[in-house]
């Protein structure tokens, strides 16, 4: 990996540079395909599908049951009514309880003998009502507000820390981009939206921030004092802090990735455990476009809040005249 | 010589390290002899299973209890099971009455009491009040003499008017005896009637109709009294405040009451038909704020504030069922989720390998370390405040391996950058470290943030994430400053890493720095075109010291090319 690190150096010296800053004409259309995508796609598709914990459903209670096989109720449930996520698990020492989405007469009356007959119980035995949602209202109230007091505390927090409301603003709105196109894949795949889901959701709030953090304060250790030094314009001071820590972005987003990454692959396709995937794969692209957002749309969207202050600006134009004449200098030595 | 105060210091931070880890275990090891800790940390609902609890309205008969009030139960019970930890508990509706609890493990008394005990509180003046004396004279039989007056003489004109007293009232007050069946079953009393009843401490209480309900009350907590100059009396209260309905019905009870005597002068607070407590009236509360003062400790007043404050449920609930209930995930989804998150993290550990060379391991224990402290503190957190584990709880610990081996990351990439600027390792290490430490503070204070906030304002699963963040995020500081900058200090002292060995991910050479003699380095800007100075001089520009800055205006303006500046005095 000699190559990787000779690159970190180049990266480092600015010997060689990407343009992330220069180009961001193009990551914004990128994002805004993406985030138009994340948010009509679903759309189109007739919507999130959320799980019986938010929705509530059916519930069947089998007794008496000679065995507490619990992939019989799984199969009976799946072939009698198809695509109701049925949820199965043993109460005391004799009952199979299962829920599913809340289905309508003629499917719970199916259900309910399948499950008789899965069983080998009288249809008697199995009890059905309907349950509410364990992932009530005043859960999500209550997420809501306090998600709502977090952003406001963390911009406050980070307006004070760097010392701009600029890169705040900036970090927010990469971090909106973020949240939509992950939640995005749920609507677009018609992953059901557990509460698993919605933690996973979350844990990519946190990367999100943690990551574009990171980057900014290089971004705020470069730009300090900026105005002292005069060889480079705000732009390129910004652009080669993204391109210093370039490398870690990389091998920490890679880092992230891969324990996920086996989750997704291993846990889920391999081996079989399918709440696995519906956390594993948000979290996934959630750390891919987190680290993507940062670079291309939190940066760039930085230098655009503040390029055109009148103290940029005069710095910039320092810069470059006093470029023209190092080149004219130049012209003229040679 | 400041190498060597960077050691001294690096090996005591190991030692603290070393006493956070034994007073961790020592904990536990005691939990585990004298307490119910074990050495494993609990699974939630859907890893492990628990217990489901279906509970039924208990309703004064021919009142049907309306989706709304379930939906208020539901909460309200939520936040009972909630006060006991951060366990994930289900609460559900079932059908159009029952409200359905499941809670993992096998919860304690106190939880199940928490749910199940208390349901129906509201305030009733006290009309009359003796100390039960069950003698044998009374007849055996509870039922009051039918041929006894029900109707009262004249109308009673407000909630502490005797006229409620009716000589069928008073016979059943005068039999009742505390310690039989009929007292148990008391307090189904409608609202609008008189209620004979008992306290734990035997005394029997005649008492008018509900005049203030428990969804008045606004909050009750529990502290210590002061006086009016503000000095504590030591003495326990409880303080209650009321909503605007509850302050003007407070109001007028208590200006009603002030003006009587005896027991009459007394209110009782009656939970789920019980008299918790029934305090005199020392005055007429119109603000709506009032002070319980008794003799209350610690444990009594915060029992009574909570009482007061989760018992303001409109309707009571008896246990209808209590059964085990079985993991709703199942035992494979976790080991599927455990064998997938250590084949990741091997290759996490690969990947280490690669990029860093030998300084690899140096991740790799960290993150052994980090993992290590985790389960310590998962494990105690478990024993103290019911902290579960869920698979969305496993695999947050997860991605935590991403921000946790992001530290070490962005740690050792400063450390690299000094070396490019031909720092030696040992400066470079403590350079990189001032530097790294601001950014990995920063960006974890942001993280504690949201977890904190999460924490104190969400219920249920969210408050199990926020818990899990906030925990993996002290681990990560911990262990970045305890011992990730220890062992690098201790390791920038070995020849293999200080000379930069090819292998040791910390070769000057492989980095772009150009060797001069032992530990110094001469910055690769040397000998520049005048094109290239551009790029050199913005290399020196991230300096930030003054005399760095310098150092690097000079290497621009062409009149000096090295930079020792600050390395004479390291090497």
């Amino acid at each position: 990996m000699a190559s990787f690190s000779q690159f970190g150096n180049d990266l480092y010296s600015g010997k060689r540079s990407i343009d992330f800053v220069g180009r961001r004409r193009i990551w914004y259309i990128i994002s805004a395909v993406l985030v138009l995508v994340a948010l009509i796609g679903p759309w189109l598709r007739g919507g999130y599908e959320f799980g019986i914990e938010f929705r509530g459903g059916s519930e069947f209670t089998v007794s008496q049951v000679s065995t507490m096989d619990q992939t019989l109720a799984t199969n009976a449930v799946n072939e009698a009514a198809p695509g109701v996520n049925p949820r199965v698990s043993t109460l005391g020492g004799d009952s199979v309880r299962v829920q599913t989405d809340e289905l309508d007469k003629t499917q719970t009356s199916t259900v309910q003998d399948a499950l008789a007959t899965a069983y080998g119980v009288p249809a008697d035995d199995v009890t059905t009502s309907f349950i509410g949602a364990t992932w009530g209202q005043d859960i999500t109230t209550q997420a809501i507000r306090g998600l709502v007091i977090f952003l406001v505390l963390v911009a406050v927090f980070m307006a004070l820390y760097f010392r701009t409301w600029k890169m705040a603003a900036a970090a927010l709105i990469a971090l909106l981009h973020d949240l939509v196109i992950t939640a995005g894949v749920y609507g677009l795949t018609g992953l059901e939206i557990t509460p698993a889901a919605v933690i996973g959701f979350l844990t990519i709030l946190g990367y999100s921030l943690y990551d574009t953090v990171v980057v900014f304060d290089k971004i705020r250790e470069n730009t300090a004092g900026m105005t002292e030094r005069g060889t480079q314009t705000f732009p390129e001071m910004v652009n080669l802090a993204i391109n210093q820590t370039l490398v870690r972005s990389i091998n920490t987003s890679i880092v992230a990735a891969l324990p996920v990454a086996s989750i997704l692959i291993i846990g889920s396709f391999v081996l079989g455990a399918s709440t696995l995937r519906d956390i594993s794969l948000a979290l996934l692209i959630g750390i891919i476009v987190g680290t993507y957002s940062t670079i291309f749309v939190a940066a760039p969207l930085y230098v655009q809040f503040r390029q055109n202050e009148a103290k940029m600006r005069k710095h910039d134009a320092r810069v470059e005249a006093d470029r023209e004449r190092a080149a004219k200098t130049a012209v003229a030595s040679a | 010589m400041a190498q060597s105060t960077a050691v001294k210091k690096a090996w005591k931070t190991l030692i603290w390290l070393g006493v956070i880890f034994a007073v961790l275990i020592g904990t536990i090891a005691g939990g585990v002899l004298f307490s119910t800790a074990t050495w494993t940390p609990k699974l939630a609902l859907d890893l492990e299973g628990g217990t489901q609890i279906i509970l039924t309205p208990k309703l004064e008969s021919g009142q049907e209890v309306s989706a709304e009030q379930l939906d208020q139960a539901v909460s309200i019970i939520r936040q009972r099971v909630d006060a006991s930890g951060v366990s994930e508990a289900e609460v559900t509706t079932q059908g159009a009455r029952n409200v359905v609890v499941s809670i993992p493990g096998q919860p304690d008394d106190a939880t199940l009491n928490r749910i199940e005990s208390s349901a129906k509180l509201d305030f009733r003046a006290v009309l009359l009040a003796g100390v039960a004396t069950p003698s044998a004279s009374t007849s055996p039989s509870a039922s009051p003499d039918p041929s006894l007056s029900t109707v009262p003489t004249a109308t009673p004109t407000n909630g502490s008017d005797l006229a409620y007293v009716t000589p069928a009232l008073q016979a059943q007050f005068d039999s009742f005896d505390c310690a039989s069946e009929a007292a148990e079953d008391a307090g189904q009393a409608p609202a609008d009637q008189p209620l004979v009843t008992c306290d734990d401490n035997g005394v029997k209480y005649l008492l008018g109709p509900v005049e203030i309900e428990g969804a008045d009350i606004a909050d009750a907590s529990a502290g210590v009294a002061t006086t009016q100059q503000g000095a504590s009396t030591g003495q326990w209260v409880v303080d209650i405040s009321f909503n605007d309905a509850g302050t003007q019905k407070f109001a007028d009870v208590t200006t009603r009451l002030f003006g009587l005597q005896g027991v009459q002068n007394q209110f009782a607070i009656v939970l789920d038909g019980k008299v918790i407590t029934a305090p005199t009236t020392g005055g007429a509360f119109t603000d709506g704020k009032a002070q319980i003062s008794g003799s209350f400790t610690q444990d009594s007043a915060q029992t009574l504030a909570d009482q007061l404050k989760f018992g303001a449920l409109p309707i009571g609930f008896t246990t209808q069922s209590s059964e085990a209930i079985s993991a709703t995930l199942g035992s494979t989804q976790l080991l599927s989720g455990l064998i997938a998150g250590a084949i990741g993290l091997i290759l996490v550990v690969i990947y280490s390998l690669l990029q860093y060379r030998l300084l690899g391991t140096v991740t790799i224990a960290s993150l052994v370390v980090a993992a290590a402290l985790t389960y310590l503190l998962v494990t105690l957190m478990s024993w103290r405040i019911d902290f579960r584990l869920s698979l969305a709880g496993v695999a947050g610990l997860i991605v935590a391996i991403g921000i946790t081996a992001d530290s070490f990351i962005v740690y050792f990439e400063r450390i690299r950058d000094e070396l490019r600027d031909g720092r030696a390792l040992n400066s470079s290490v403590q350079a990189g470290w001032k530097r790294a430490i601001r950014t990995i503070t920063a960006s974890d204070a942001v993280n504690f943030l949201a977890a904190a906030v999460l924490y104190v304002l969400a219920v249920g699963n969210v408050r199990g994430f926020a818990f899990t963040l906030g925990l993996t995020t002290i681990v990560d500081i911990v262990v970045v400053m305890l011992f990730t900058h220890p062992l690098m200090t201790l390791l920038a002292e070995l020849p293999f890493f200080r000379d930069g060995h090819k292998l040791s991910g910390l070769d000057p050479r492989a980095l772009g720095a150009v060797y001069r003699g032992r530990a110094q380095f001469r910055a690769p800007s040397a000998s520049v075109t005048a094109a290239k100075k551009g790029s050199s001089s913005r290399e020196a520009v991230k300096r930030q010291t003054i005399a760095e800055r310098k150092a690097a205006e000079l290497s621009a303006s062409g009149t000096g090319s090295t930079r020792t500046t600050d390395e004479g005095k390291n090497s």
